[in-house]
């Protein structure tokens, strides 16, 4: 370890005087926010994060505020402390599931009650926008066979059956509050066993459709629900809560034209144009940026 | 095709960034290494503990370094001083062998020469001793090239944008196309440094061409 | 260093099949079935090449190119075609198995392409004088003269496969790995350290048992072996 620890500083070292000599060609903007006239605009990784992240991009650089991107980062787990030391400064958000990563006890039920715990969890140093009608929500998902076995509509219809079924999500979900555990205490959900897979991604959808998973998570705007004939499980006790887009932004860095021009993409996003958008980024597979631009200029916000 | 050629220079500029990430480290450790791989030469104590611990770096999967690279230095997550430092750490543990070995392979004869000569330490060391361990050493930095170019890839499960934010990306939205051009630009980069080492050896060691001519 | 011992020493963490003794069976599973894919492969193949020096050119230049092929993105592609084809477990077992066979390879055909190559020509000439046939040659000979060097390609291509498997978990899969996907996913550095001090203690106690083995199989006269150069063993990923 104290090798380790000694060629690390050396070659940090070796680093900083190389990297005063030359341009960095990373052109990475400074890692704290202190007096950083740059945005950086963060996103999770999945493909409708990053598309959020280029029309929250899109709309501050039409202001001309002066923006870059660090897309697919990571999970929520991994891009919050980046939030908080300032690495990364704007995040597209969903209200009731960012409330209950900041306070498991958070109150979720419906769009108001998601938004006041968000605020009230926040910490200091940053700040919520509006939040968008846009919804994209978590949810329990299973094919159309296995909805017809064993009559499945809501998320309690497993109850009996689930500790035969295999559960399969994010490797997260295995510690989230509105994960395995929010199913266990809020459903008394036991499964077989917890498959970690990928953030709704080809994995979730491959192991339903080949039966390595009954049950996944998968996100309600997913054009793969449709697709593949899958069934959304209802959620009566709204463990998912209500998850509108809402962009969330360093405070210091929220002046009036920064806050004005996030507030204008939240009024224009409803959750079929997300829907769709996500569709043209993941089944057409254009571009995230592309897609994001095109969508700005027809809204009028770029 | 057609994604690659409407995406040139998104590509171009992950290659860039992706090339920086993987040569920087590679001149640090050749610096780092070589009075490493010195040390370790003449010190018989020194010697199995310096091969063989620089080594062990090989066993930390590339992915567990990435991450603890914070730790360590202080750093933020989505640093590229992380991945500089990591790869920096694994071109040492490969290259201190690989300077020993060419170390090794200097004939006493010669050393033995070049004290007659009366040049001594640190002049026999980088003019004689070192130019002959070339062709050795730089076979040890083509395989760290060729293994860094691979592992900066994977980088990309941090958020760290270069070639493997093609592999991430085109995963995500199952899309091959990206993913491939991915592989063939990591590819063609490899190809490239390992070029660029070979001159750069032949004009190092004259030597070398002029014997296999003759 | 605290995260790391909390996270050893926490009991849940050493039971069922997320726990510490199922995964590192897994891990041993894997590797050792593609260490066998691949040994099985590539040791005859380097073998018969190095006897009969045909192919030489060929083999050098693919191997190298594969030790080329980023792992990450070669993963990705072998799951997105494989996977939706094939059912059950192995739907994300199976391409993972074939990256990693393919990055076993290189260092196993090295070694005992090497080991044959560069097994003394008086050796092999006197063997031929007694009477000896191709076949006996490199049975009596050539194979014994070169184990050395055909242990240091597995013993390099299962560091490298042991560290590599690690990847794999990010397709879902199974072993060590998933203490690392699943603790960056959770942000639990504790798990993250612990996964990867496993890992590395696994690929000790391997290369240990193999240097064990390689005592009792070679033969006395032929050490102390060279070491595989740094140029024919390659790094993990």
């Amino acid at each position: 370890m104290k090798t380790i620890r000694t060629l690390a500083v050396g070659a940090a070292a070796a680093f900083a005087l190389t990297a005063c000599a030359s341009t960095n060609p990373m052109a990475s903007p400074s890692t704290s926010a202190s007096k950083s006239s740059t945005i950086v605009v963060g996103s999770a990784n999945f493909p409708e994060s990053e598309l959020l992240a280029d029309i929250y991009a899109g709309a501050l650089k039409a202001k001309g505020v002066t923006v870059t991107t660090k897309v697919n980062i990571g999970t929520r787990e991994t891009y919050v402390p980046a939030l908080k030391n300032g690495e990364i400064n704007v995040i597209p958000e969903y209200t009731g599931a960012f409330a209950l990563y900041l306070n498991k006890a958070a109150v979720v039920t419906d769009g108001a009650t998601s938004l006041a715990s968000l605020k009230a969890a926040l910490p200091e140093t940053l700040i919520a926008l509006d939040p968008s009608k846009a919804e994209d929500k978590d949810s329990v998902a299973v094919t159309a066979a296995t909805a017809a076995q064993y009559n499945l509509k809501s998320i309690g219809d497993l109850a009996p059956v689930a500790s035969q079924l295999v559960l399969g999500g994010p490797p997260e979900w295995a510690t989230r509050a509105n994960g395995v555990q929010g199913l266990k205490t809020v459903y008394g959900l036991t499964f077989k066993e917890f498959k970690p897979l990928d953030t709704a991604g080809p994995l979730t959808v491959t192991a339903l459709k080949n039966g390595q998973v009954q049950a996944a998570n998968l996100f309600t705007t997913d054009p793969s629900i449709k697709a593949s004939g899958f069934v959304v499980l209802d959620d009566p006790k709204n463990l998912f809560g209500a998850q509108n887009v809402i962009p969330v932004v360093t405070k210091s860095l929220a002046t009036p034209t920064v806050t004005a021009a996030l507030n204008a993409v939240s009024v224009k996003l409803d959750t079929d144009s997300l829907a769709t958008l996500v569709t043209k980024v993941v089944v057409d597979k254009q571009d995230a940026s592309k897609v994001a631009d095109e969508w700005l200029k027809a809204q009028g916000l770029a | 095709m057609t994604w690659f050629l409407d995406h040139l220079a998104l590509v171009g500029s992950l290659l860039l960034v992706h090339a920086w990430l993987a040569v920087v480290p590679l001149l640090l450790g050749l610096i780092i290494a070589i009075p490493l791989g010195w040390l370790a030469e003449r010190n018989r104590v020194l010697r199995p503990i310096l091969v063989v611990g620089t080594g062990l770096l090989y066993t930390i999967p590339s992915l567990a370094l990435f991450i603890l690279m914070p730790l360590v230095l202080g750093t933020g997550i989505l640093d590229p001083l992380n991945v500089i430092i990591a790869l920096t750490v694994y071109t040492v543990a490969l290259l201190v062998r690989t300077v020993v070995d060419g170390l090794s392979a200097v004939p006493e004869t010669v050393r033995q020469a070049a004290i007659a000569m009366g040049i001594g330490g640190a002049r026999r060391f980088f003019t004689v001793e070192l130019p002959l361990a070339v062709p050795v050493i730089s076979s040890g930095l083509r395989v760290a090239a060729v293994s860094n170019v691979s592992i900066v890839s994977i980088a990309a499960l941090l958020g760290i944008a270069q070639l493997g934010s093609l592999f991430t990306d085109g995963f995500a939205r199952d899309f091959l196309d990206p993913i491939v051009v991915g592989i063939v630009a990591c590819l063609v980069l490899s190809v490239v440094l390992d070029a660029l080492i070979i001159g750069v050896t032949r004009v190092l060691t004259p030597w070398v061409a002029a014997r296999s001519a003759a | 260093m605290n995260l790391v011992w909390a996270w050893l020493a926490d009991p849940a963490h050493w039971q069922g099949t997320g726990g510490i003794p199922a995964r590192i069976a897994e891990h041993l599973l894997y590797s050792a079935l593609v260490l066998v894919l691949a040994a099985a492969v590539a040791v005859p193949l380097g073998l018969w090449i190095g006897h009969t020096g045909r192919g030489r050119v060929v083999v050098v230049n693919v191997v190298n190119g594969m030790r080329s092929v980023p792992t990450l993105g070669l993963l990705y592609v072998s799951v997105l075609v494989l996977a939706p084809r094939l059912r059950g477990d192995w739907a994300f077992l199976t391409p993972a198995i074939i990256v990693l066979f393919l990055l076993a390879m290189p260092p196993i055909l090295a070694g005992a392409y090497a080991g044959v190559a560069e097994v003394d020509p008086g050796v092999r000439d006197a063997a031929r004088g007694m009477g000896m046939s191709g076949l006996e040659v490199l049975w009596g000979v050539e194979i014994p003269c070169a184990l050395p060097l055909i242990f240091s390609g597995l013993r390099s291509a299962t560091l490298q496969v042991i560290a590599t498997a690690t990847v794999a978990a990010s397709v879902s899969v199974g072993g060590l790995g998933r203490f690392l996907i699943d603790g960056l996913a959770a942000r639990d550095y504790g798990q993250m350290a612990g996964g990867a001090l496993l890992i590395g203690l696994v690929a000790l106690a391997v290369d240990g048992v193999f240097a064990l083995v390689q005592r009792v199989a070679v033969s006395p006269g032929l050490r102390p072996a060279r070491p595989l150069k740094t140029h024919e063993a390659i790094p993990a990923s």
